[in-house]
């Protein structure tokens, strides 16, 4: 028996998310008195595998081929289902991520295993298999049993602690099956932003919303966001107006996150705007409406005009930072 | 080439959800129910693609897996221009029970690209489009924000971690649709909704699956502590608050 984690990479690279998953894995593994192993496929480095060892995995499997050179759902799973059968897992966890939502729905049917995606909480109970996930966007969450011996999750981002433990793992080195004739999947344009932090790995967003009037007062959004370290996001009709990249709108539509802390301003904070970004661990709003339903989701709140306080809140952070 | 749009029907996207049976079930009374938000975009785009001539496209089919309650839900895909839709009578109790019935369906059907959407807005499930592929053994691609045919094949942008991706892949195929797929989802003209009325809704028996997983219960969020106000004129009460009372940045 076994809990097998994939452990996706990014070029080489772990980041929080993984860790969030291992640790997770590590402690289903440990309510099934089990272990968890985590599964790499493609290059990594032996010193960034053994981080994963950090947060629980008992062991490590190293899956490489030279000619994996695209994303592909079915052979992923072909991979993943493989290594699943030969460690005997009784559960298998993925990221609720875009690549997590690709694979684990096919893992399911080639396993025959019941998949419930974007878990946020451990197990209530292993017998029945008992998890708790978000459902209606994030106006209700539900328990739902997994009724099949073998079991899918995927893991909704920022949900669970990052815990490390004094555990020792191995690394093993192993052959991802790959048939590069029958992949049909051909990759022709790859558009990559550099060097910004990506939304959905951000710990703090700075948001803006068509209380910003127009684009040209973004400004202070984006000088916050760096101050801070964070991300920019915003409504959906800013990023339809065209004021800022379709990439940053968050909501029900856009991308759902939940960072440590999110900034709402001139958002009025209207249902579907909510959904992507009510998990979030704390919400401060800025809005000239003291009704504004964003005031409901939020913990802190400045009611005013954005264009007033924005820079004042602006050099509050650069005096923190001493920048 | 054929088109099939897989619909979910979900409460419109405003419902503030309650439960009853002791959080044992959805309260209905009063819910307007929608086209799964994704699905009315998935729509807009295969009759965008179907507008033009050159992709040479016989029809668009929508399918649905439901009791008879969502048939002015499936009524409305017909009316903004599906030309037939598929009704399998049955709960959809689960996404594994969904897509069995969808592939069934399928079978001996002949569509080259199917979409489904990437969660319906009700479970969250983000789970039929990529069940339904491996169960029929097609290509899916995910996080889909873009579809053109060219040669016969699908020329599909998708969403990957800090940009995208253009692939091509041979039909059929899955494409499991995100934002970007249509601007607007095309809305029903008086016309249209004349025609749905005569346009063909088969109903289809479901064959026996079980479901792989069940809901218990449903519970609510927790209530959020009031929010705590600062002074306009001092935002550095804020970063204050932040620093050492929530202790986030
Ligand atoms: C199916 C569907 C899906 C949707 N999906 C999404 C989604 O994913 N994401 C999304 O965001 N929306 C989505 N929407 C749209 C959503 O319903 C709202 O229309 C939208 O979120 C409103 O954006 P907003 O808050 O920026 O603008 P508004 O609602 O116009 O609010 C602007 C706010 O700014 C405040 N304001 C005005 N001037 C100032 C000032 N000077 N300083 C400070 N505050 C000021 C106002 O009081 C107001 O609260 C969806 C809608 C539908 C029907
Ligand atoms: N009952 C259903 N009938 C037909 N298609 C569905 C049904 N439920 C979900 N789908 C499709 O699967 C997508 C993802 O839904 P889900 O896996 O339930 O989150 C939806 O956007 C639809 O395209």
């Amino acid at each position: 028996m076994s809990v097998l984690i994939f452990v996706e990479n990014w070029d080489g690279k772990f980041k929080k998310l993984s860790f969030e998953l291992v640790s997770y894995g590590a402690k289903v593994a440990e309510m099934l008195n089990t272990d968890a192993v985590a599964l790499s496929v493609g290059q990594v480095e032996a010193n960034e595998l053994e981080k994963l060892g950090r947060y629980g995995a008992a062991r490590i499997l190293s899956a490489v081929n030279d000619n994996i050179n695209v994303f592909d759902s079915q052979a992923f799973t072909s991979i993943i289902a493989g290594f699943a059968q030969q460690e005997n897992a009784e559960v298998v966890l993925l990221s609720n991520n875009n690549t997590g939502k690709a694979i684990a729905p096919r893992l399911s049917v080639r396993l025959k295993a019941g998949l419930a995606a974007g878990v946020s909480k451990l197990p209530l109970s292993t017998n029945p298999f008992n998890v708790y996930k978000k459902v209606y966007s994030g106006n209700a969450f539900s328990n739902v049993i997994i009724k099949t011996d073998l079991k899918i999750l995927t893991l909704a981002q920022n949900s669970y602690e990052v815990t490390e433990t004094a555990g020792k793992s191995v690394v093993t080195q192993v052959t991802a099956e790959w048939n590069s004739a029958t992949v049909k999947t051909r990759v022709t344009e790859v558009q990559k932003q550099t060097g910004k932090i990506l939304l959905t790995d951000a710990d703090v967003v700075v948001s803006g919303g068509r209380g910003m009037k127009s684009a040209e007062n973004w400004g202070p959004i984006v000088e916050l966001a760096e101050l801070l370290g964070a991300a920019t996001a915003c409504s959906r009709p800013v990023s339809d107006e065209g004021w800022r990249p379709h990439e940053e709108h968050t909501g029900q539509t856009g991308k759902i996150i939940a960072p440590n802390l999110y900034f709402a301003i001139g958002i009025s904070g209207a249902t579907q705007h909510l959904a992507g970004v009510s998990s979030s661990k704390f919400i401060v709003a800025i809005n000239t409406d003291k009704d504004a339903p964003i005031f409901s989701a939020a913990q802190y709140g400045i009611i005013g005009d954005a264009g007033k306080v924005l820079p004042k809140l602006v050099e509050a952070v650069r005096e923190l930072k001493g920048k | 080439m054929k088109i099939l749009v897989c619909i979910s029907n979900v409460p419109d996207t405003t419902t503030k959800v309650k439960f009853i049976d002791d959080f044992k079930k959805l309260d209905i009374t009063g819910i307007q129910w929608v086209i799964n938000p994704w699905d009315e975009l998935s729509l807009t785009r295969a009759l965008e693609l179907k507008d033009d001539t050159s992709n040479n496209i016989q029809s668009v089919t929508v399918a649905h897996v439901g009791l008879v309650g969502a048939e002015p839900t499936i009524r409305k895909a017909l009316a903004i221009g599906a030309d037939d839709a598929i009704r399998v009578n049955a709960e959809p109790a689960d996404a594994w029970l969904v897509a069995s019935q969808l592939a069934n369906v399928l079978k001996g059907e002949s569509y080259d690209l199917i979409f489904c959407g990437i969660e319906s807005s009700d479970f969250n499930g983000s789970s039929v489009g990529g069940m339904l592929a491996e169960l029929l053994n097609y290509p899916s691609v995910s996080s889909v924000s873009n579809v053109k045919l060219e040669n016969g094949q699908a020329v599909i942008t998708r969403e990957i971690d800090g940009g995208k991706e253009i692939v091509t892949v041979p039909v059929p195929v899955v494409a499991i649709v995100q934002k970007g797929i249509a601007k607007e989802p095309r809305i029903a003209a008086m016309r249209g909704i004349m025609m749905a009325r005569t346009k063909l809704l088969k109903v289809i028996e479901p064959v026996a699956v079980d479901s792989l997983t069940e809901v218990v219960n449903y519970e609510m969020p927790k209530p959020r502590a009031a929010c705590k106000f600062v002074d306009p004129e001092n935002p550095g009460q804020l970063v204050e608050l932040l620093q050492n009372e929530a202790k986030i940045i």
